[in-house]
């Protein structure tokens, strides 16, 4: 049974997840950086306005103060975007949320090269490098709409300091599947393939996702895995699609340093070595353009990722 | 206050100084001069100030203090020990391998600990959000967060204080141990945060100064404080740096210095006499 295919930003979909979380868990608050439009905690403002708070263009502060509010027992979400949350407050999410392991959920929005217009400054291409470098922090990066909803569900759940990765395009649902099941550290097998794995996240899977399919067509059997959990990864299934297909290509829109394709050859040194490409920006800034383009140019796309399959395979 | 009440505040203020050198002493590290001169205010908090229970000290209806000039933490670890959160002898594990009590403060692991602090400027967001909290939850604890006077030269102190203006925390109070010295010399030359009383006024705040040992003046300013609607509080406390070990008080190089053998006797006896003669009164 396949439920809807749902074309929608990941940013929607956590501010949709967020607000319907909160009519249940009144301990739920929200966060913003004068950014609310933009990473749709408008949504959650608009139902529960006395559970928002706006702290202003202040993103260090704004850290510390959902700690001061996890002390007391609430949820805090805090939203802006992963320059800023992830980036400008990196040592306040670091000794204020991460040393105190308190339940602090940072949310990274309009993440990546798909940004898009406003240009380097603002695409975030470290964010994930710098939340999982902090001890005890776990980091998700969903795919599409439904990964995002199940997975701000299971933050609420989880008590712990947590890094969530929002993307600004629209994304084409791959996990409209009723059997889909998020858990926190639990990779999901998209494609069951045998030539080679593909090792996805974010806005990522659905791109490696159409680049299996179109390689099917031409004989090429491409195994795809959407990591949502970049921290704690599963290594298992990763050490598995080693042992099973022999390479690994990882894409992500992030540095090749420090993101998923680092996390992934750190576990298959220790388990399983096997040859990783990394697609990604390849330690360089983005630029102003249009977010799709911008993706494609840096070959972060299902054509991209299909030439980069085909010639791991030598074809 | 009664003379007695105050001479019983005095006698604890000489034991909390007696604690901090007795943890920096064997710590062989560690920050004197900062604790010293926020004894007495550690003191007034813990013995008359916050409604807090050593016996069950994460009670969600509590007062919460937050360090946020966390290198201070020798002075408030004393306080804590004699208000019998923990036992005096901690102290004298202060920053060895497996101990409880951490270089700056930790509160997964330290009864009576609010926040974990030490980055400066962080701490008052922290006050911050547990007052925002309080607000939202419709609570009457208060929360207090201690700043030093070189602290406030960070950025984030003001991002915070403009949020507790903006959203009438009037269950926030913040003290200032403005003791005059930072690391690298004198404040007034140093970071130029002056003046601080003005600055808070103009982010909202209702601002007090007063000598930060005299208890009298505490009690009073503390007693204001809870009065005041509409606004949080600043309490900006004069101190001495050092204050209560002759060779410390005013001295820029015991900011962060351990006393060596001597020293160490030097300070507790003059720590001592001052209890002795105390007690005498």
């Amino acid at each position: 049974m396949m439920a809807e295919m749902i074309k929608k930003a990941t940013r929607e979909s956590f501010g949709l997840a967020v607000t319907a979380a909160a009519k249940e868990n009144p301990n739920i608050v929200v966060l913003d950086a004068d950014l609310a439009q933009a990473t749709k905690t408008a949504i959650f403002k608009k139902a529960f306005p006395e559970r928002f708070v706006d702290v202003g263009i202040a993103e260090c502060n704004m850290i510390g103060i959902a700690a001061g509010l996890a002390t007391c027992g609430k949820i805090p979400f805090a939203a802006s975007f992963a320059m800023f949350s992830a980036g400008r407050a990196f040592e306040q999410v670091r000794n204020s949320i991460g040393y105190p392991h308190l339940n602090v959920k940072v949310v990274g929005s309009h993440a990546g090269v798909s940004v898009g217009e406003d240009g380097a400054t603002h695409q975030c291409l470290e964010d994930i490098a710098l939340m999982r470098s902090i001890p005890g922090m776990v980091v998700i990066n969903p795919a599409d709409h439904y990964e995002m909803t199940a997975a701000v569900r299971a933050l609420v759940d989880y008590q712990g300091p947590a890094y969530l990765r929002l993307c600004r395009l629209p994304v084409e649902s791959v996990n409209n599947n009723d059997d889909y099941r998020f858990e926190l550290g639990k990779g999901i097998t998209l494609r069951d393939g045998s030539d080679i794995t593909v090792a996805a996240t974010g806005l990522m899977v659905s791109e490696a996702v159409k680049a299996a399919d179109a390689l099917k067509a031409e004989g090429i059997s491409v195994r795809v895995l959407d990591i949502h959990t970049i921290k704690p990864l599963d290594k298992e299934l990763i050490a598995k699609a080693a042992r099973e297909t022999g390479k690994i290509i990882t894409v992500e829109e992030h540095n090749i340093i420090g993101g998923l394709g680092e996390a992934v050859c750190s576990a298959l040194c220790e388990s399983y070595p096997a040859p990783v490409i990394r697609m990604g920006t390849h330690d360089c800034f983005g630029h102003s353009g249009p977010g799709a383009e911008l993706l494609k140019e840096f070959g972060l796309c299902a054509e991209g990722i299909a030439k980069t399959v085909k010639q791991a395979l030598g074809k | 206050m009664n003379s007695t009440e105050k001479k019983a505040l005095a006698v604890t203020a000489c034991k909390v100084r007696m604690g901090i050198i007795e943890g920096v002493y064997h710590a062989k590290s560690g920050h004197p001069g900062g604790s010293l001169s926020a004894a007495d205010m550690f003191t007034y908090l813990y013995f008359r100030e916050l409604h807090v229970d050593p016996k069950n000290p994460k009670d969600p209806q509590r007062d919460r203090f937050v360090l946020s000039k966390g290198h201070a933490c020798p002075g408030l670890y004393a306080a804590l020990a004699e208000r019998g959160f923990f036992p005096r002898e901690e102290l004298k594990s202060l920053r060895h391998i497996g101990a409880m009590l951490q270089g700056h403060p930790d509160m997964k692991h330290t009864p009576g600990i609010d926040m974990s602090t030490g980055s400066l400027g962080q701490g008052i967001s922290a006050a911050c959000g547990m007052a925002l909290a309080g607000k939202m939850d419709k609570k009457d604890y208060r929360v207090y967060a201690l700043l030093g006077d070189g602290e406030v030269e960070e950025g984030q102190v003001w991002e915070a204080a403009m949020f507790a203006g903006h959203h009438d925390l009037d269950n926030l109070c913040e003290i200032v141990d403005s003791n005059k010295l930072q690391i690298d010399g004198p404040v007034s030359e140093v970071g130029g945060s002056y003046p601080i009383d003005k600055k808070f006024e103009a982010f909202g705040f209702d601002v007090q100064t007063i000598d930060g040992h005299d208890f009298d003046a505490i009690e009073k300013a503390f007693a204001h404080a809870r009065t005041v609607k509409g606004k949080p509080s600043c309490i900006i406390m004069n101190t001495i740096k050092g204050k209560g070990v002759s060779y410390m008080e005013n001295q820029v190089g015991w900011h962060g210095k351990a006393p060596d053998e001597e020293q160490y006797h030097q300070a507790m006896t003059e720590l001592k006499a001052e209890l002795a003669r105390l007690e005498a009164e």
